[in-house]
């Protein structure tokens, strides 16, 4: 795992005591929140409905044990015990206030961690499969190039006002479990007919309000090449990139109204410019940075201990052929504890379960944890011998749900319980959708289905890449959902189609409901998935189901 | 014919809390809605606007909230406003929570 050399340290200390001394000076009266609010952003400070909030970047989504006990001592300090993860694989705390904000921060560096570019119109926290270094399908470990481009875009001077927030995923792996096709730039780290590793290029993808699937820029990439071509490509966004219109301002706009081809040269003769200033200095770097991610030490044990238990203890299977992955170590496994125990708000945790984590992290786990999209903890090294110590110890914390990749594990934005942009809340919609499928016991009988919701049009809930998507709006003063379906977000990715008039707040879990006994009805069998019975059918049952059911139950009344 | 005024409350957050705030007929900032003063008056509404968002020491993000009169002071009649003096749904923090903590 990557740690801070002289230089880093130095340099968020410094970048913490400028921003105390911002603080200071608003606080003071000095400061205008006009000339404020850019400040607090660059660190990762918003204002809310309630409250201040303050977005702590989990570089491409790794932790070591201490941090984590950290995230949970400032919880406790400085807020009101918990912590949200959110699907750019950071934790924002919902209840800071103002004066305390840099004290947090010190906290945060006192473990490596920070809050820049988690705001603004930068290049924010770069993401990455959260089973890096672990998957048994990956070709190689995108965290390291994760960190060179957050070394590179941190404080970039040339990319500190864009014309729009920035996203980088990475994924080291063709089983894309980092929604690669749905950011500013995606990083597919692959090897070309001859074997040689490069990196395949997708430009302009993006949810929100106007969502667009990520274009091959370069299918393949040099080495060498990665950060050139990669400041060529935000330098020309920079420049070309839209200002006049806030809705048109991100590179998927910028890619789509230029046509990919015209783009990419513009591109391409920036990459000749910046090319010869990039001595190979990059290259050492990233070597330097790739002995950090080092594979730990793993052990050849027996595994007879968690066959037997598996034997002896249903709910232990059940978890276990839900929550784990395949892991590339002989006797190894992934384990994914999910932050959506039914009814509980999704992705949150509190001080109680972070200390929890960390310390199985730290006993079992190689010190290592992620932070996935998904807003779930990953566990990415566990030898299966330790996994029913592992799942008491999880029971004991309320962090055994057994429902990774189901219905319930479901994607929600904090929606209009916390963000000011939000046009209604997704939260409760959550929590109404997941009970509602625990007390109908058919999440298992049903299988993957990955449902996803959001509060607003920017879609921080991916609900466009969701199999079953919800979007809370505003109609006419009155909370209105929307649903898509069929929607991906893996290296097949496709935006989900609107099945047509939203519903209540006080129906959307009926249609959602109503959706799934569709699917059950039509499906071929168990072995075809919502998405593959989605793909064969298309809309129409489900619409059939939604709309002319309702139909028939208001004539019937 | 010109339209007719909702009735309206300037709100913010405070500054140092962060905590929703409307303003008082005695320019205070007050946390409970019920106290905030009501206006009813365009003109009164915009010059009342005016005066608080210069008291950028005490507050961030001033604006004028469509309120109607009830029978226990000021009342939203749109949900975001309704959240906002309440506090989230999924946890009783926020104004719900202090209002307990206070009584």
């Amino acid at each position: 795992m990557y740690r801070y050399n002289d230089f880093d340290t130095a340099f968020l200390a410094e970048r913490n005591a400028q921003f105390r001394a911002q603080v200071e000076r608003r606080i003071d009266g000095s400061l205008t929140e006009d000339e404020f609010r850019p400040l607090r952003l660059m660190n990762g400070l918003y204002l809310q409905l309630h409250a201040y909030m303050l977005r702590v970047a989990i570089p491409y989504g790794t932790l070591r044990s201490a941090q984590m006990r950290q995230l949970a001592m400032i919880a406790d300090k400085w807020d009101k015990g918990y912590g949200h993860f959110t699907t750019r694989q950071n934790i924002q705390y919902n209840w800071p206030k103002l004066p305390d904000v840099p004290d947090i921060l010190d906290a945060l560096g006192e473990v490596q961690l920070h809050a820049i570019q988690t705001s603004g119109n930068t290049i924010r926290n770069v993401t990455a499969d959260h089973f890096a270094g672990a998957a048994a399908d990956e070709i190689a470990d995108p965290r390291p190039v994760a960190e060179l481009l957050r070394q590179w875009s941190t404080d970039h001077p040339e990319f500190q006002f864009l014309p729009r927030k920035f996203k980088f995923a990475v994924t080291g792996s063709p089983n894309d479990r980092a929604v690669t096709r749905a950011h500013d730039i995606g990083v597919r780290m692959i090897r070309n007919d001859k074997g040689d590793p490069g990196y395949e290029v997708l430009v302009g993808g993006g949810l929100g309000r106007t969502p667009m699937i990520g274009k091959v820029i370069r299918d393949f990439l040099p080495p060498e090449d990665l950060l050139p071509y990669m400041e060529a490509i935000v330098s020309t966004y920079n420049t070309l990139g839209r200002r006049d219109n806030k809705y048109k301002a991100r590179i998927k706009i910028t890619v789509h109204e230029n046509g990919l081809d015209t783009f990419r040269d513009k591109v391409e003769a920036r990459f000749a410019e910046v090319k010869p200033h990039f001595s190979g200095v990059d290259q050492e770097i990233l070597r330097e940075i790739e002995a950090h991610f080092a594979p730990p030490a793993f052990r050849n044990a027996p595994t007879e201990a968690y066959e037997a238990e598996r034997d002896a203890n249903p709910a232990f299977r059940a978890w276990a052929d839900t929550n784990l992955s395949d892991h590339r170590a002989e006797g190894y496994a992934i384990v994914t504890v999910s932050l959506k125990k039914h009814g509980d708000t999704p992705g949150d945790a509190t001080s109680d379960q972070m200390r929890v984590l960390a310390d199985i992290a730290e006993r079992y786990a190689h010190d290592e944890l992620r932070i996935s999209h998904e807003q779930n903890v990953i566990l990415p090294h566990v030898h299966v011998s330790d996994l029913p110590a592992i799942y008491a110890a999880l029971r004991g914390a309320d962090l055994a749900t057994a429902n990774v990749g189901l219905i319930s594990d479901i994607i929600a934005c904090p929606g209009m319980d916390y963000c000011a942009l939000a046009t209604a809340r997704s939260i409760p919609v959550a929590q109404e959708i997941a009970t509602r499928f625990e007390e109908l016991k058919l999440e298992h009988d049903v299988g993957p289905l990955k449902l996803k919701i959001s509060g607003c049009i920017n879609a921080c809930g991916h609900h466009h890449v969701g199999h079953i998507g919800i979007l809370g709006l505003d109609r006419a003063g009155v909370e209105n959902y929307q649903i898509t379906l069929g929607g991906d977000g893996t290296e097949e990715a496709a935006i989900g189609q609107r099945t047509g008039p939203g519903f209540a707040y006080d129906e959307i879990t009926d249609a959602i409901e109503r959706i799934v006994r569709a699917y059950l009805e039509h499906r071929e069998g168990p072995d075809e998935t919502f998405l593959m019975a989605y793909r064969r059918l298309g809309l129409d049952p489900f619409k059939a189901a939604l709309y002319d059911d309702a139909k028939g139950k208001a004539h019937a009344a | 014919m010109p339209r007719a005024f909702t009735p309206k409350v300037v709100t913010a957050n405070a500054l140092l809390e962060g905590d929703v705030v409307y303003l008082t007929e005695d320019n205070r900032w007050t946390r409970d809605l019920a106290e905030a003063e009501l206006l009813t008056d365009e003109a009164v509404a915009e010059e009342r606007l005016l005066d608080a968002s210069r008291r950028q020491s005490e507050i961030v993000g001033a604006y004028l909230a469509d309120m109607s009169a009830g029978t226990n002071g000021p009342a939203p009649t749109h949900f975001r406003e309704d959240f906002r003096r309440t506090g989230p749904s999924n946890y009783h923090h926020g104004k719900q929570a202090d209002a307990l903590s206070e009584g």
